[in-house]
C-alpha cells in the first residue's frame, strides 16, 4: 500500500439530533447523540467495515459521508475535498465519485424504471456523459456485474433478489466511483446468493480499485471482505484494528462480547461466554463515562466517571477502554 | 447436556402440501418425512422458497387457505394423526400441544392490546375456571419464566413501549404459557441484534432443559444450527435432501447442496481467501426439473440426475441424503419408493 491520499477521511465526526417537544413552539428537550466523535480513513482500493448493533450510529455515519445529513461537528474528506463545504462542479464530482449500495434490493430499485434508466441515472443527473457514451457505459456496467446488456430493457420485478442487487451494484459503479458505501449489502439475500454477491464485490474492487465502506452487523461478512474493522457502540468507535488483528485479539469488552454472541461456524467451536445483560441504552442522554459501563461485566468505579479515549495499543489497533 | 432425549413425539410422514394458484400447482412441500423426540432440537434449514415454513405451518394446519392444502401424508403427534382433524379439534392442539414462535415480534404482537392481555388469552385457554387475579398472577409467572425484568409493570405495557428483545420474550412467554410439548421457532432471532439474539437463544435452551420441550428451528443460518440443534434436515425446493445428526452434517456433508451451502458461508474463526458460490438460483416451484431439483446448479450432475429423482441413501447412522452420487453397492436404499413414485 502506498501512502496516497486516503479516499475517505473522517475526522471527529459528530451528529446530534434534537429531541423536541411541543407542537407549535417546539422546544429542544434533549439530544440523540447518534454519532459522537468518529475518526477513520480508507486508503484507495481498501475496505473498511463498521460493525455494531442497531442504534450504534453506523448508518448515520454512512449518511454523513454521503452528505445526506449535515454533521453537528467534524469533517469528512473525500479525495481531499471537504464533503460538507463543496459546491457546484466539485459537488458534482463528489456525487459521481462516491456511490452507495443499500440493503434491500426490493425497495432500493424504482419499480417503474427500466434497468437501463436505473443504471444510467447517476450519469444523467450529473451530466457527465453524452447519450451514446451513456449507452455504452450502461452495457459495460451490466457486463461487469454478470448481467447481459440485453437485460437493460427489463424492469426490476423481472429479476431475482441476487440479480437486483447486481443491478444496484451496476448503478453504483457506472459513474466510476472511487468509494462505494455498502450498507448491509447481502443481509437481505438468500444464503446461497450471498457468496455470489460478496465475491462479485471483491472482484470489482480488484478490477476497478474502488474502496468500500462496509456497514454490517455480521462479523463473518466483515472478516471476509474488510481489511480494517471499526466496532461502534452508541455513537462511538470503541475499537478499530486491522481485520486479522481484531479477530485474533479483540481487546474491548464490548468487542469480545460481540464475538462471543456471534454464532459458531461449527458445533464443536468453543466460544468465550460473555453474556451481556440488558440492551443497548437509549442514545438520548447516554450513560456517563464509558458508554458501555452499565452492561460491561468488567466495569470499575472510574468507568462510570471518566470517558476513555481511543489509544493505540498495537500498530493500527486502537481501543477505548480503561482496563486494557 | 442435562437434557434427556426421550420417545418420538412428532412424526411426519411423506407430507405433501401444495398451493393451487392461477399459474399452476406450487409444490411447496413435496414428500417430507421426519421425526422429533422429546427434548430434542431439530433444525429445518433451507433458503426462502425451500418449503421450510410451509412444512411448519402444515404441522399446525395453518397453511394459507384456500390456496394451500395438505394433499398427502401424515402428521402424527404422539401417534395421533392431525391431518384429518377438524378446525375445532386443531384449536385444542395449537398452543397446547404444538405452539409457534414467529419471526418478527413487531408484527406478531397486537399493538392495541397490552402485553398482559395477550398473555391472558393463551393462559385462559389452559385455565378456563380461574378468576382474573389468579390469571394475572399466572401471566406474571409466565413473564418471569422468560426472564422479563419487573414483570408486574410490563404486564400493563403496550408492545410499542418495550424493546424488540423484550417483545420476542413476550412472544416466547405466550408460546410456552400452555405448556406445549413441541415448539416451532420460525427464524426466531432474525430481527434481533447479535447480543440480544445470544440472550434469546440461551433462554430457549434453558426453557428446553426445564421442561424437556421438543424444538423445531426453522432457519437459514447454519450458526443457529451449530449452536442449538441436535439434528438437521436440509430442504431444497420442497424436499428434504439431507438429514442427520448435527456433527455428521458439519463434518461429512453428503449432498452437494449441503456441501456447497456450508462452503459458501463466511466463517468468524478463520480467514477464507475466496468463498465458494453456488451459481444460479433455486428452481421455481411450479416448474420443477424432472430429476434431482438441485441438478441444474450441481457441479456433479449427470444425465441420470437430470431425469430421475434420487432416493435416499444411508451414509451414516441416522444420516441420509438424496443423491445419486452416494449410490454404492453396499449403501442401503431406504424404503422410500412411495416418494419416488410421486415425483
Amino acid at each position: 500500500m502506498t501512502d496516497a491520499t486516503p479516499v475517505l477521511e473522517v475526522r471527529n465526526l459528530k451528529k446530534h439530533f434534537p429531541v423536541t417537544s411541543g407542537l407549535i413552539w417546539q422546544k429542544v428537550v434533549g439530544w440523540v447523540e447518534a454519532v459522537d466523535g468518529v475518526d477513520f480513513s480508507i486508503a484507495p482500493g481498501k475496505t473498511m467495515a463498521l460493525v455494531g448493533e442497531s442504534g450504534c450510529g453506523k448508518t448515520t455515519t454512512a449518511k454523513l459521508v454521503l452528505r445526506l445529513e449535515e454533521p453537528t461537528a467534524g469533517e469528512v474528506f473525500a479525495n481531499g475535498m471537504n464533503v460538507h463545504e463543496i459546491k457546484g462542479e466539485q459537488l458534482k464530482e463528489f456525487r459521481t465519485t462516491v456511490q452507495a449500495v443499500f440493503q434491500d434490493p426490493w425497495s432500493s430499485l424504482p419499480p417503474r424504471m427500466r434497468v437501463r434508466d436505473i443504471v444510467a441515472e447517476p450519469l444523467i443527473i450529473n451530466k457527465v456523459a453524452s447519450s451514446s457514451e451513456i449507452k455504452e457505459r450502461v452495457a459495460e456496467a451490466l457486463v461487469s456485474v454478470g448481467l447481459r446488456p440485453q437485460q437493460a430493457d427489463l424492469y426490476p420485478h423481472e429479476f431475482s433478489g441476487g440479480q437486483r442487487q447486481r443491478i444496484a451494484v451496476a448503478s453504483a459503479l457506472v459513474s466510476r466511483p472511487k468509494l462505494l458505501i455498502l450498507d448491509e449489502p447481502v443481509s437481505a439475500l438468500d444464503v446461497s446468493i450471498r457468496a455470489q454477491i460478496m465475491n462479485l464485490l471483491m472482484d470489482l474492487q480488484e478490477q476497478f480499485g474502488v474502496s468500500y465502506l462496509l456497514i454490517s452487523h455480521q462479523l463473518a461478512t466483515t472478516r471476509y471482505m474488510a481489511e480494517e474493522v471499526g466496532v461502534m457502540y452508541l455513537g462511538k468507535l470503541v475499537e478499530k484494528a486491522p481485520t486479522k488483528e481484531l479477530f485474533d485479539k479483540p481487546l474491548h469488552p464490548y468487542t469480545r462480547a460481540l464475538f462471543s454472541a456471534a454464532l459458531p461456524s461449527h458445533p464443536d467451536v468453543e466460544q468465550e461466554e460473555i453474556m451481556l445483560t440488558g440492551e443497548v441504552p437509549s442514545p438520548i442522554n447516554p450513560p456517563s463515562g464509558c458508554r458501555f459501563h452499565p452492561r460491561c461485566p468488567f466495569a470499575e468505579a472510574r468507568c462510570s466517571v471518566e470517558e476513555p479515549q481511543l489509544r493505540e495499543l498495537a500498530p493500527g489497533h486502537f481501543v477505548s477502554c480503561h482496563l486494557v | 447436556m442435562p437434557r434427556e432425549i426421550g420417545d418420538v413425539i412428532l412424526e411426519v410422514e411423506d407430507l405433501h402440501t401444495y398451493c393451487f394458484t392461477r399459474y399452476g400447482t406450487v409444490k411447496a412441500v413435496d414428500g417430507v418425512s421426519f421425526s422429533l423426540r422429546k427434548g430434542e432440537s431439530l433444525a429445518i434449514v433451507g433458503e426462502s422458497g425451500s418449503g421450510k415454513t410451509m412444512t411448519a405451518l402444515s404441522l399446525l394446519k395453518l397453511t394459507p387457505r384456500p390456496a394451500a392444502r395438505i394433499v398427502k401424508g401424515a402428521v402424527r403427534l404422539e401417534g395421533e394423526d392431525l391431518v384429518n382433524k377438524t378446525e375445532q379439534e386443531m384449536r385444542q392442539i395449537r398452543g397446547r400441544a404444538i405452539s409457534m414462535i414467529l419471526q418478527d415480534p413487531q408484527t406478531s404482537l397486537n399493538p392495541v392490546f397490552t402485553v398482559g392481555n395477550q398473555l391472558l388469552e393463551s393462559i385462559r385457554i389452559q385455565n378456563p375456571n380461574d378468576n382474573k387475579p389468579t390469571l394475572l398472577r399466572r401471566a406474571v409467572d409466565a413473564l418471569k419464566q422468560v426472564r422479563v425484568a419487573a414483570p408486574e409493570r410490563r404486564i400493563s405495557d403496550y408492545p410499542h413501549q418495550i424493546s424488540g428483545g423484550m417483545k420476542q420474550r413476550v412472544v416466547g412467554a405466550i408460546a410456552i404459557a400452555c405448556e406445549p410439548k413441541v415448539i416451532i421457532a420460525d427464524e426466531p432471532t432474525t430481527s434481533l441484534d447479535v447480543t440480544i439474539q445470544a440472550q434469546y437463544l440461551r433462554l430457549l435452551r434453558e426453557l428446553q432443559e426445564e421442561t424437556n420441550l421438543a424444538l423445531i428451528f426453522i432457519t437459514h443460518d447454519f450458526g443457529i444450527v451449530a449452536k442449538m440443534c441436535d439434528r438437521v434436515m436440509v430442504m431444497y425446493a420442497g424436499r428434504a435432501v439431507e438429514t442427520g445428526p448435527v456433527r455428521d452434517i458439519f463434518n461429512h456433508p453428503s449432498h452437494p447442496y449441503t456441501q456447497a451451502l456450508l462452503r459458501s458461508v463466511p466463517s468468524m474463526d478463520e480467514n477464507v481467501d475466496r468463498l465458494y458460490s453456488i451459481e444460479g438460483q433455486p428452481p421455481a416451484l411450479w416448474d420443477l426439473p424432472p430429476g434431482c431439483r438441485f441438478a441444474p446448479r450441481c457441479p456433479h450432475a449427470d444425465d441420470r440426475c437430470r431425469t430421475e429423482y434420487p432416493p435416499s441413501f444411508e451414509v451414516g447412522e441416522g444420516h441420509t441424503a438424496n443423491c445419486w452420487l452416494l449410490e454404492k453397492p453396499g449403501s442401503k436404499v431406504e424404503n422410500s419408493t412411495k416418494q419416488e413414485a410421486s415425483a
